[in-house]
């Protein structure tokens, strides 16, 4: 009895994960797709798509490995609310998260008042705003793959470089980086994947402008308001990235 | 661990009463509920969204029994479709203003206003019905806008303009209404606005055609047409 209702179960779990992958395939205007894909527009869309996700992944390593080093190694008071801090966004709906955005740095926000007022720096509506929005989104996934790899790292064996006379800095370029370099890279990838696929913070706190803020999810979601053959073409595309995403991962997530 | 699942089965299936599903344009929602308020005994059900979203969902088989659209071309996708069950007809009327902040701090007296390098103006995209009537009315009054943002339908907007982080933007007079202190309307002359024209109609497929058909008629209803006055919707 359990074993057929965990059969079953599982048979509609691989329905729902697998029925819209096929339902998109089936419906895509196939013969359309390449004219469609070489749209300025959708160029233009793709294009900032690929610069801020690249950019919101550079800064999520940046900012997120300090944070992941603290949260392996070091024990400090408030060290759980540092976690807590660092998971939000992963749990937090993204609108939220946009509309925090902007209650920080808008022109009224906390911090944005008086950055614009210093530096005529505003970050809302802006590109610079779409890669803040998507940093803080995605670079807790690289922080919490980042943790995991140092906390899995073997002590002893920066010890015994030390011992075998290494500095801080040779240990660290020789012996610490090539061992978590796995991690890094999965934690790095799966943030830029998140950083792609990001829609709810972009569009309440950076808007929707083709060509600066429009990213390939906000241009599938207005052409879909229009032209539905128009938003399942730009998904194919984005669907292609997210495979080719699991196909680069697949020593990690897929092992035979 | 089976029981919960039985349960969730039976809240699944349980027989519901015969409800009636309108899909309706966001900028509906205030008189719609109200309307639904005073009726109780019809079983209302609202969705709330972007007409043209609303259309592509009745397009994919959603189970609508009504829909009252933002404007003629979207309903015409669904009555072109076969999909609609009677010819569409206009309930209410609805106009373009300009929205901005309270007391209007940055002295916007017009649609050639917004063109001034000073501000943050924002419009509906041009997918939305908003966003179309909008540019519109800029071609109308010859005056070439460019905007921060491009927002996926009007409440977003006037938000953006509540929380001060847009200067101003176009969209209907009865959201900057909807919106009560938070935002203030500048009027946009005759010569230059758009009117839009709300049509509605019960669907073909309507699961619950006589409760589709009551509500055509309420909200056709001087009734019905009051309280859309109410929130600042013309008569058609």
């Amino acid at each position: 009895m359990t074993r057929i209702l965990a059969a079953l179960g599982a048979l509609l779990g691989v329905g729902l994960l697998a029925l819209p992958l096929v339902g998109i395939l089936l419906r895509a205007p196939w013969a359309e797709v390449p004219a469609r894909l070489a749209q300025p527009a959708v160029r233009s869309a793709l294009e900032l798509s690929l610069v801020c996700s690249v950019s919101a992944t550079v800064a999520g390593v940046v900012l997120g490995l300090p944070i992941a080093w603290l949260l392996a190694r070091r024990d400090f008071p408030g060290r759980s609310v540092l976690r807590g801090l660092v998971t939000l966004p992963m749990v937090l709906p993204p609108v939220v998260g946009g509309l925090a955005l902007l209650l920080a740095f808008g022109r009224r926000g906390v911090v944005g008042s008086w950055l614009e007022s210093w530096t005529g720096l505003a970050l809302p509506f802006t590109t610079f705003g779409v890669v803040v929005a998507e940093t803080y989104v995605a670079m807790p996934f690289f922080v919490l793959a980042a943790e995991a790899g140092i906390r899995a790292l073997d002590p002893r064996l920066e010890e015994a470089a030390a011992t075998l006379g290494a500095g801080p800095w040779t240990r660290l370029r020789r012996v610490t980086l090539p061992l978590l370099l796995p991690s890094l890279r999965a934690g790095a990838i799966v943030c830029w994947a998140r950083a792609l696929g990001e829609f709810g913070a972009t569009i309440t706190f950076a808007g929707n402008l083709p060509g600066r803020t429009q990213t390939m999810p906000l241009a599938v979601y207005l052409a879909f308001e229009t032209d539905p053959d128009a938003a399942i073409a730009l998904s194919l595309v984005l669907v292609a990235v997210s495979l080719a995403v699991l196909v680069a991962l697949r020593d990690r997530w897929l092992p035979a | 661990m089976r029981s919960l699942l039985l349960l969730l089965l039976l809240v699944a299936a349980r027989p519901t009463p015969a409800r009636v599903l309108v899909f309706a344009a966001a900028s509906l929602a205030g008189p719609f509920e109200e309307i639904k308020k005073g009726h109780a005994d019809l079983g209302i059900d609202f969705q709330f969204a972007g007409t043209p979203q609303l259309v592509a969902q009745i397009q994919q088989g959603a189970p609508a029994d009504v829909l009252a659209s933002a404007d003629e071309p979207n309903m015409k996708k669904v009555v072109d479709g076969g999909l609609a069950a009677e010819a569409p007809r206009v309930f209410a009327r609805n106009e373009l203003q300009i929205v901005v902040e309270p007391k209007n701090p940055k002295k916007i007296a017009s649609l050639a206003d917004l063109a001034r390098a000073d501000l943050r103006v924002a419009l509906c995209a041009a997918e939305v019905p908003a966003g179309r009537y909008a540019r519109e009315a800029l071609a109308k009054a010859g005056v070439k806008v460019s905007p921060v943002s491009e927002e996926p339908n009007v409440k977003a907007l006037v938000s953006k303009v509540a929380l001060g982080e847009i200067d101003a933007g176009i969209v209907y007079v009865t959201d900057v209404k909807a919106a009560k202190d938070k935002v203030a309307g500048v009027a946009i002359p005759p010569e230059q606005n758009v009117r839009a024209t709300y049509p509605i109609a019960r669907m073909r497929d309507a699961k619950n055609a006589d409760g589709a058909k009551a509500f055509v008629e309420l909200v056709l209803s001087e009734e019905g047409r009051k309280i859309l006055e109410s929130y600042g919707f013309q008569r058609p």
